[in-house]
């Protein structure tokens, strides 16, 4: 052991190696924060009438400023769209991150797990038959079959993670067993419906942007909003939890509540932004791939950038969806697969420290 | 002092009893406590038990301590390898249960428990690509940096080389004594509990064989019934006690065609 002295210069020296970290973790963040910051505007700007980077920010500081169709079609038809990416890219890959840390599985995600087939399911059964699940929401029956079908679909990876001796591979099998039957009945479901309804039911599994609204965006972010904070007061606890069981028990954390709290909070997270865009599986699986590899396991600083960085997936996603054909969107889940994917390998393929 | 009592403490896997009637006379603060038995006996369930992580019957009775939290364990499982430096490893044992904000009381911890394992070398390696050995220092650190007054590790010598059983055991030797905490410490090596044990628990199928001072409980015949093996217990040049191996002692079984003898 050392002396008084050098246990001063060490605890410095550890101090030092900390702050150095932390530093390092908060300018990434800054840094993907600005680079979400600069992709919103770009996808603000782009469209039918495309308009320039100053012309965006002069919009969005003094809207009253500006000429009326540049304010109308910036805050009232594109903004609901490129802010819902930004909310469902957060929201998604912020639901992954949780479903990787508690199941110890890096294949865990809303898509992997059913719940995104789930709410395909909800959507192809109003789509198709106009058969309503809940019948007091006329107007959002889509979404509200797709949510409570997405809910229906984690109540039962809830239910099965309360049973005495399941393990998180059992409740990932389950969850791709899921996917499975979700498939099957939407492809029964397609062989019986009309032509026009197989066309909207595709359309909807696509994923799609295109059908934000402000009301939507709000309900959204409102889970957002409730859910990081909830998930970041367990920060040491989840952490912990990426030890593995063992050392996090002997760590104090009571693994079988924190994963039924946090499953449930991720559900709903993910049912939300699923019932709304549709099916978009790359992000909540890769945006906190990225996260990881960019900030480690320390969720105070993991929670933020898997928000940010599937926001920006996301958000750099919808812009890619517009410029690819010029005049056309394609749907945002095919854009993030084929753009997003090659990316992601190729980050796996030249990571220099291994995440899982 | 701290004093830790167990009273007729059980625990079932199931509807299997993995554990009945576990009792031990105080164990108090200031000693090394080996905790014997084979393979399956019980010793990571008992350690289980006592933390509170299994259920069971029996009461644990501790005294002389008013922490929250005043037990601490380390378990034989290294855990996973995740993204984490050794430093984060280790203070995130500390800040479960905390606020999130990490004070300079928590990195002066830190730092003491990488002084005192005299593993501050390794503070900024990747926890996740240490070797199984270290990894089972950064286990002790994480159980130590808790602060605990009783500290339950289970085989926290099995991956490390010789000379860092040597140093780790006595270093808990050394600990328990000057800090008068009571760490009890699941070993194989009946010899180590020996040289290094105030007093030996032994535990076989689930249930408490002896519990006292180390010499009184560790004796050939012991050996003989709860492991199976032929031994003598005789002092070395030192005059410490040491256990000489002689031979396995026959089973029914290897009296059988193909059997050992």
């Amino acid at each position: 052991m050392s002396s008084k002295a050098d246990i001063g210069e060490q605890a410095q020296a550890g101090r030092d190696f900390y702050r150095a970290l932390v530093i390092r973790r908060q300018l990434i963040l800054v840094a993907l924060a600005t680079a979400l910051a600069f992709s919103l505007c770009v996808d603000l700007a782009l469209g039918p009438a495309r308009y320039g980077l100053g012309q965006v920010v002069e919009a969005l500081l003094w809207p009253s400023q500006v000429d009326e169709q540049l304010r109308v079609i910036l805050w009232e038809i594109r903004m609901p769209v490129a802010l819902m990416a930004l909310v469902v890219g957060a929201s998604l890959s912020v639901a992954g991150m949780q479903m990787q840390t508690i199941l110890n599985n890096p294949l865990a995600s809303p898509f992997t797990l059913g719940i995104s087939a789930g709410a395909g399911f909800g959507a192809a059964l109003a789509l198709a038959f106009g058969v309503v699940i809940f019948p007091f929401a006329v107007d959002y029956v889509v979404p509200v079959n797709a949510f409570l079908m997405a809910m229906l679909t984690s109540m039962a990876i809830y239910g099965l993670s309360l049973r005495r001796g399941v393990t998180s591979e059992t409740i990932v099998l389950l969850g791709i067993a899921l996917v499975f039957i979700f498939n099957a009945l939407m492809s029964l479901i397609q062989f019986f419906a009309s032509q026009q309804a197989v066309a909207a039911v595709v359309f909807w599994t696509m994923g799609s942007l295109t059908k934000a609204t402000w009301p939507k965006l709000w309900i959204s972010l409102s889970v957002l909003v409730i859910a990081l904070p909830l998930l970041a007061r367990r920060g040491w606890a989840l952490t912990a939890m990426r030890l593995g069981d063992a050392k996090a028990e002997s760590m104090g954390v009571r693994l079988r509540s924190l994963r039924l709290e946090v499953l449930l909070i991720v559900s709903l997270l993910a049912s939300i932004s699923v019932s709304f865009v549709g099916t978009i599986g790359f992000i909540g699986l890769v945006g906190p791939h990225i996260a990881r590899m960019l900030l480690g396991e320390d969720q105070r600083f993991l929670l933020p950038g898997t928000a940010l960085s599937g926001a920006l997936i996301l958000s750099i996603g919808s812009i890619c969806s517009k410029m690819i054909i010029p005049g056309t969107v394609i749907p945002i889940g095919i854009v993030t697969a084929i753009v997003g994917i090659p990316f992601f390998l190729y980050l796996i393929l030249n990571r220099r420290v291994a995440t899982w | 002092m701290v004093s830790l009592q167990l009273q007729d403490l059980g625990a079932a896997y199931g509807g299997n009893q993995v554990l009945s009637g576990i009792s031990t006379p105080p164990l108090t603060g200031g000693q090394l406590v080996a905790l014997l038995g084979p393979n399956a006996a019980g010793k990571s369930t008992l350690f289980r038990r006592i933390f509170g992580l299994l259920p069971g019957s029996g009461t644990v009775h501790i005294d002389g301590t008013d922490s929250p939290n005043p037990i601490a364990y380390m378990p034989q499982d290294n855990g996973s390898r995740p993204v984490l430096s050794v430093y984060e490893a280790i203070l995130l044992a500390r800040m479960q249960g905390r606020r999130l904000k990490v004070l300079p009381e928590d990195h002066a911890e830190v730092e003491r428990v990488l002084d005192v394992l005299d593993i501050g070398h390794l503070r900024s390696r990747n926890a996740g690509d240490l070797s199984g050995g270290q990894r089972q220092m950064i286990g002790a650190a994480q159980a130590l940096v808790q602060n605990p007054r009783v500290l339950l590790m289970d085989e926290p010598t099995s991956a490390l080389d010789l000379s860092r059983q040597i140093d780790m055991l006595t270093l808990l030797q050394r600990l328990a004594k000057e800090q008068e905490l009571l760490i009890i410490v699941a070993l194989h090596d009946i010899g180590y509990a020996l040289r290094f044990a105030d007093a030996a628990m032994v535990i076989d199928k689930g249930r408490m064989i002896a519990c006292g001072p180390t010499a009184e409980v560790v004796t050939a015949e012991m050996v003989r019934e709860v492991f199976e093996v032929e031994a003598r217990i005789e002092p070395c040049s030192k005059g410490s006690p040491q256990l000489i191996v002689e031979r396995r002692a026959a089973q029914p079984s290897d009296l059988r065609p193909g059997g050992m003898l």
